[in-house]
């Protein structure tokens, strides 16, 4: 509340800070009124405030294009203050009322014109299926059929048109039901009832989503029923300014949206990192022992099992987890190990961090274990002061502020919009096995002479593949999480990558690797483009779990001998640095190629395929699948 | 509360127009404040909605001409009881 002195105290200090150029502390200021109070009014605060530090923090730019059939331009400002909190500067085009179909058909609208990263089709039900909404008990039911195909039509024809001019995402909200049926309880008694027919075209448009890459239903119908349908909408609002979502439930329409924008966004966090005592059970197991603890089906105990389903959902979708816990480790191990309330144990966690050391320092090394960069974490502690100790020295990760009830743990999980994700591929829902796996064969490896010893016993082999349809998402998905084994970062969408794949003179392969401990799946990406003499290497990059293990040598030497049977002389090489990508550095000067130009920017490499081979070490076999390679 | 409720409008309309809240007082409008135009009124209704937990009607937009009459019914909305 604007009365609290501490959110006024926080618009001033926020003020100051901007003055006094110091942008990352206005941020955090910024999002710490974001987070005391998320409504319209602080909303305007962060967005007018999110003009001055753009271009002095790094902001990810990204462009939202809303289409709609009803006013909600009351909710962008809080989808904006949303994403700026995120680190994203979102710029938003909303069109005009209803004239969505055009701007879809017509390739030269303004909603091309815009060139959105990503676009939202929110159309209401009484807009789109007046007939259906309105006058329901007068439709045969041939003609409740024609509506339902029509509308279902109508999607899939906008859809295949998004999709032949924009490589966009697109997220298209589902239609709600009538929050008081035309038929009043009657509708329940029919077969073909007002909400089954509405259901209907909903099951259509996910089957019509699905055909399609980069298209997403958001479930508005769930949206609107979780928040009470009675509740959402505003009557009055809607007949005098065409906005029929209640002003307190605007905030959720927002959150929704971000949902969705934060895995497009690739803003996600990829491991989450719990403490133990009185977070993922009640009660201090040092103290309290096995039998003192609170945890089971029933309360208290029943708060924290919830914790630990939602936690198991997560590393459902390809998140890991991991423990950062001051403990003794045997007890606490006992605990995970054989208390019988526990839904998880020892095998679901990919690091363990049970000890007395600071715990921004377990952070570090958990990230590093797991190869992922410290803000690809999200920490959940019930001790706000290890969570300010957290903030303090990782700015970067993302806290999750425990609220005071254990019962409301794990709601505070699953509406966390950093755990979202759009698509799932197989590498995703085995991650936590392939990580087990990974942890016996860094044990196997202490037990080797040498690296080349060690390679041999590892027994890999790798087979180089054209992208096709079935590795369409996971390619995809690589260019835009892939941060430190990558050449050039450059992000791709599924689309924008089946785009470069069609297209002559491009090459975009992937890499298989297995191994004798197991399959790591699809790791690593590389695209060309020829061009004349040249074939010049657009991306390149590996999933960090395979790295200094011959495999990048081997599709490099893929590279190098594809374009010689192209005919090409030189295969061209960029470097261009970010923060990240540091252990890519040297990996064209280590294969023999010289250095063209140097600047800011990056750096360029060429080798000579005339007289240079790029040798494929012997312990590690390649196979290569047909197709243009 | 610790502070009136037309000290939490002038803080609305301050964070809604961008203005310094030391500048705006009852009097303030949308002849005084320039950012306050239409379609900030309609924002300036939805924020005060959201944050006192009430509606408005379209008579009660009409009445909404500065920040001390939007105190005034505010206030007398809050008495009358949540809706």
């Amino acid at each position: 509340m604007t009365s609290d002195p501490k959110s006024s105290d926080l618009r001033g200090e926020a003020d100051r800070l901007l003055s006094a150029g110091s942008w990352d502390l206005a941020f955090r200021c910024l999002s710490d009124l974001w987070s005391k109070e998320p409504g319209s009014t602080a909303a305007a605060f962060l967005v007018s405030r999110l003009e001055e530090l753009r271009g002095k923090l790094p902001l990810l730019p990204y462009r939202l294009a809303v289409l709609r059939s009803f006013t909600l331009e009351p909710a962008i400002p809080l989808l904006r203050a949303e994403a700026f909190a995120r680190g994203i500067d979102l710029t938003v085009q909303a069109g005009d009322f209803n004239a969505y179909p055009q701007e879809i058909l017509d390739r030269d609208s303004s909603l091309y014109h815009f060139s959105p990263d990503a676009v939202i089709l929110a159309a209401q039900t009484a807009d789109l299926a007046p007939d259906l909404w309105r006058e329901y008990p007068d439709l045969a039911p041939e003609a409740v059929s024609t509506a339902i195909q029509r509308v279902s039509n109508s999607f899939s024809q906008w859809i295949r048109a998004f999709r032949e001019h924009s490589s966009a995402g697109l997220v298209v909200h589902s239609l709600e039901l009538p929050a008081r049926p035309s038929a009043g309880v009657l509708d329940a008694q029919q077969q073909t009832s007002q909400a089954s027919a509405i259901h209907q075209i909903n099951q259509a448009l996910r089957q019509i989503a699905g055909e399609h890459r980069g298209v997403y239903v958001l479930d508005y119908d769930g949206l609107v029923a979780r928040r009470g349908r009675l509740r959402w909408h505003d009557e009055r609002k809607w007949l005098i300014a065409r906005m029929p979502i209640a002003a307190d439930c605007l905030i959720e329409m927002a959150l929704e949206w971000t949902r969705f924008l934060v895995p497009l966004t690739g803003k996600t966090a990829k491991v989450l990192v719990a403490d133990l005592d009185n977070t993922m059970w009640g009660g201090v197991i040092g103290e309290d022992g096995l039998t003192g603890i609170k945890l089971g089906p029933e309360f208290p105990g029943a708060a924290y099992q919830n914790l630990q389903r939602a936690m198991l959902d997560l590393t459902r979708r390809g998140i890991l987890l991991a423990i950062c816990s001051k403990n003794n480790g045997e007890d606490a191990m006992e605990a995970l190990e054989n208390h019988p309330g526990m839904i998880l144990r020892p095998k679901d966690f990919s690091a363990l961090r049970i000890n007395w050391n600071d715990k921004s320092q377990n952070l570090r090394e958990i990230a590093s274990e797991l190869n992922v960069g410290t803000d690809a974490l999200a920490f959940l502690d019930d001790n706000p002061v290890e969570r300010e100790q957290v903030r303090n020295a990782l700015p970067e990760v993302m806290i999750l502020d425990l609220p005071g009830d254990p019962l409301a743990y794990a709601a505070r999980l699953r509406d966390c919009p950093a755990f979202e994700r759009l698509a799932l591929s197989s590498e995703d829902q085995q991650r936590t096995t392939l990580y087990a796996t990974q942890w016996e064969r860094s044990q196997a490896e202490q037990n080797f002479q040498s690296k080349e010893d060690f390679f041999r016993y590892l027994e890999q082999e790798a087979e180089v593949a054209p992208v096709a349809p079935a590795t369409l998402a996971r390619v995809a998905q690589l260019t835009q999480k892939t941060n430190q084994f990558n050449l050039t970062t450059r992000r791709f969408s599924e689309q924008q990558i089946a785009d470069m794949a069609a297209r002559p003179g491009w090459h975009v392969l992937s890499i298989k690797v297995r191994d004798r401990f197991g399959d790591h799946g699809l790791v690593g990406v590389a695209i060309t483009h020829d061009e004349a003499d040249t074939s010049e290497i657009e991306t390149f990059l590996l999933s960090c779990r395979v790295i200094g293990r011959a495999v990048e040598t081997a599709l490099l030497s893929h590279l190098a001998q594809a374009a010689a049977a192209r005919g090409r002389q030189r295969l061209l090489g960029r470097f261009i640095p970010t923060r990240k990508n540091a252990p890519a550095r040297d990996f064209y000067a280590q294969h023999g190629f010289q250095l063209l130009e140097e600047n800011l920017d990056g750096s360029v490499w060429s080798l000579s395929l005339g007289q240079n081979t790029i040798a494929t070490p012997d312990w590690i076999k390649v196979k290569t699948i047909g197709g243009r390679v | 509360m610790t502070s009136s409720i037309l000290d939490q409008i002038r803080g609305v309309a301050s964070d809604l127009f961008n203005v310094p809240v030391n500048r705006v007082t009852a009097a303030s409008s949308p002849e005084t404040i320039e950012t306050w135009d239409s379609t900030q009124h309609l924002n300036f209704v939805l924020a005060l909605e959201e944050k006192f937990g009430l509606q408005l009607s379209p008579e009660e937009m009409e009445q909404l001409r500065n920040v001390g009459e939007a105190a005034k019914l505010v206030e007398s909305k809050l008495q009358a009881g949540p809706r």
